[in-house]
């Protein structure tokens, strides 16, 4: 998981003004949501379902986004298609790490933000937790989330660490899925990052799941440049690769399927400040979270890591081909 | 707990010191990927800077180039390295030698450049040959600098070569890469205890070997190094 590193001291100072900033704009946007919410021009929201609602109901949500390409990407998208439906948004991306923005959406100064239900459950809110599966993780979620939080329904796409071989070794051993490996591991050499070699979820997990025992065991980076050069090169034949990496287009590599769940679910997923909400809202990323899947989450981040593209655009284009703007 | 008695109870543990990655062997294997790299490192900056020396040419852009040079981060010409040769045992030398070469080069250069005119001429007089000069003469009195030049570029070499362990290699970085990752500070800690230790060995082998090889009469001269 790109977010599972926490900020260093650096991005954390950058976050805290970044923070003071939303906390700014929020006060400001309070304020004008509640004069909105007077006006007869009130933007649109399909119901008033929920009598607790102060400002963001009748209209103005904060859209926040952790530090890192994807997750602005999927802030963007989440932006694009809220504002499609008349939502007013105040966008505040690049805010920090979960650290820094999960006290935040407690408190209400960020009302949504693209999460990965996975990591959110053992980092943020229960690190006691072994859930694994997207339904176990998503139940554990709704049963432990503070009472101002909820998460909305997950996407099929999820970024989480995998076992991934190159597309030739996959066509030559007809590789589909980890457990597909289980005549081939005896001879090959895996690489992932150092902790890899005991976590449990590393090689005791793809053991204890698959009944793998690999050759050997090469200490790399966390699926960086020196990872994805060991495959591509052949010093290593597997890999730990995130899911969304770009260079699984680029370099022609091959995520193979984890059905046993070794590696705990990690479904990109809206968590959302309860109070900020309306039906038009969470239906808006809940359509996006019925379309949003890995193979399509992984092209909009090599275009905007490795092609550079505008985020926006990227996200608009997805959007309009999806048929959500 | 402070990071000695971290290192210290890590690095007394004896399941440490058995089997495959233990203590000594990770300790040998750092030695071998801190001695080819001076050596290489050696052949080249000696020579260059006695040659820029003597000659007195190219000297501003030589030690300049050989300065700045040094601003050129080891890990990142590693990762690139790493992309653009894979994994080659150019991967993991390139970037040390290329640490190594300017305080050998620099310290030659000055050690050559600052060899009494007088001195120069007396050789000239005595009817030595350009290169009987180079050798006789001005690489002796050169020795002392040259020799703080190995040592400085040795005690580079030795703590960076840690940065093996970053692409997979072994060496005592291997204890500090795995105890991060793992969140380990015992490993950590006793790993870069013993990149120091092996530092301080580095320290008193240079003074040794200057001993050694400097002749008497300049040894005075070494020690105001």
């Amino acid at each position: 998981m790109l977010t599972r590193r926490a900020a260093t001291g650096g991005i954390a100072a950058v976050a805290a003004v970044a923070l003071a900033a939303v906390a700014a704009c929020s006060s400001s946007s309070s304020s004008s949501s509640s004069s909105a919410a007077s006006s007869p021009s009130a933007s649109s929201s399909s119901s008033s379902s929920n009598p607790l609602s102060q400002g963001g109901a009748s209209g103005t949500v904060v859209v926040g986004s952790a530090n890192f390409p994807e997750n602005e990407l999927l802030a963007e998208i989440y932006i694009q298609a809220l504002q499609a439906k008349g939502i007013k948004v105040t966008p505040k991306l690049n805010i920090g790490s979960r650290e820094v923005y999960y006290p935040q959406i407690q408190k209400g100064t960020i009302s949504i933000i693209p999460e990965y239900n996975g990591t959110l459950l053992t980092v943020a809110v229960d690190p006691t937790s072994t859930a694994k599966t997207t339904t176990a993780v998503d139940a554990a979620l709704a049963a432990k989330l503070p009472s101002t939080l909820e998460v909305l329904n997950p996407a099929s796409a999820t970024d989480s660490d995998s076992v991934t071989v190159t597309q030739a070794t996959a066509a030559k051993d007809h590789l589909k899925s980890i457990a597909d490996l289980k005549p081939y591991a005896a001879s090959m050499v895996f690489g992932g990052p150092p902790e890899f070699k005991t976590r449990s979820d590393g090689l005791a997990g793809l053991k204890a799941n698959y009944g793998l025992t690999f050759k050997g065991f090469d200490p790399l980076d966390e699926s960086g440049p020196i990872t994805l050069a060991a495959l591509t090169d052949g010093k290593v034949q597997a890999a730990d690769v995130f899911t969304t990496t770009p260079q699984i287009i680029s370099d022609k590599l091959v995520t193979l399927a984890d059905p046993k769940f070794n590696f705990s679910a990690q479904n990109i997923i809206p968590l959302v400040y309860k109070p900020a909400m309306n039906s038009t809202i969470t239906d808006t990323l809940n359509a996006i979270s019925a379309k949003l899947t890995t193979a399509a989450l992984l092209q909009m981040d090599a275009a905007v890591i490795l092609q550079h593209a505008n985020y926006s655009s990227t996200a608009g284009a997805w959007l309009k081909a999806e048929g959500l703007t | 707990m402070s990071f000695f008695s971290y290192a210290w109870d890590w690095v007394t543990q004896s399941a440490n010191w058995h089997g495959p990655g233990s203590i000594p062997q990770q300790f040998l294997a750092h030695i071998g990927y801190s001695v080819l790299p001076l050596l290489i490192a050696a052949l080249i900056g000696i020579p260059a800077g006695v040659a820029i020396g003597h000659t007195g040419r190219g000297s501003v852009a030589a030690v300049n180039v050989a300065n700045s040079w040094r601003a050129i981060p080891t890990l990142g010409l590693l990762t690139l390295l790493v992309v653009y040769l894979g994994f080659s045992f150019v991967t993991w030398l390139l970037p040390l030698v290329v640490l190594a070469i300017p305080p050998i080069l620099v310290n030659a250069y000055e050690g050559v450049a600052g060899v009494d005119p007088e001195v120069r001429d007396a050789a000239k007089g005595a009817g030595m040959t350009s290169w009987q000069e180079v050798t006789r003469v001005e690489v002796p009195i050169a020795l002392p600098l040259i020799m703080v030049g190995l040592r400085t570029a040795a005690i580079f070499v030795v703590a960076t070569a840690t940065i093996a362990a970053y692409i997979g290699l072994g060496g005592l970085g291997r204890f500090i890469f795995d105890g991060l990752a793992s969140y380990q500070y015992g490993p950590v800690a006793g790993g870069a205890l013993l990149v120091a230790i092996l530092a301080v060995f580095v320290l008193g082998f240079f003074a040794v070997l200057t001993r050694l090889v400097v002749p008497a009469g300049l040894r005075k001269q070494g020690k105001t190094e």
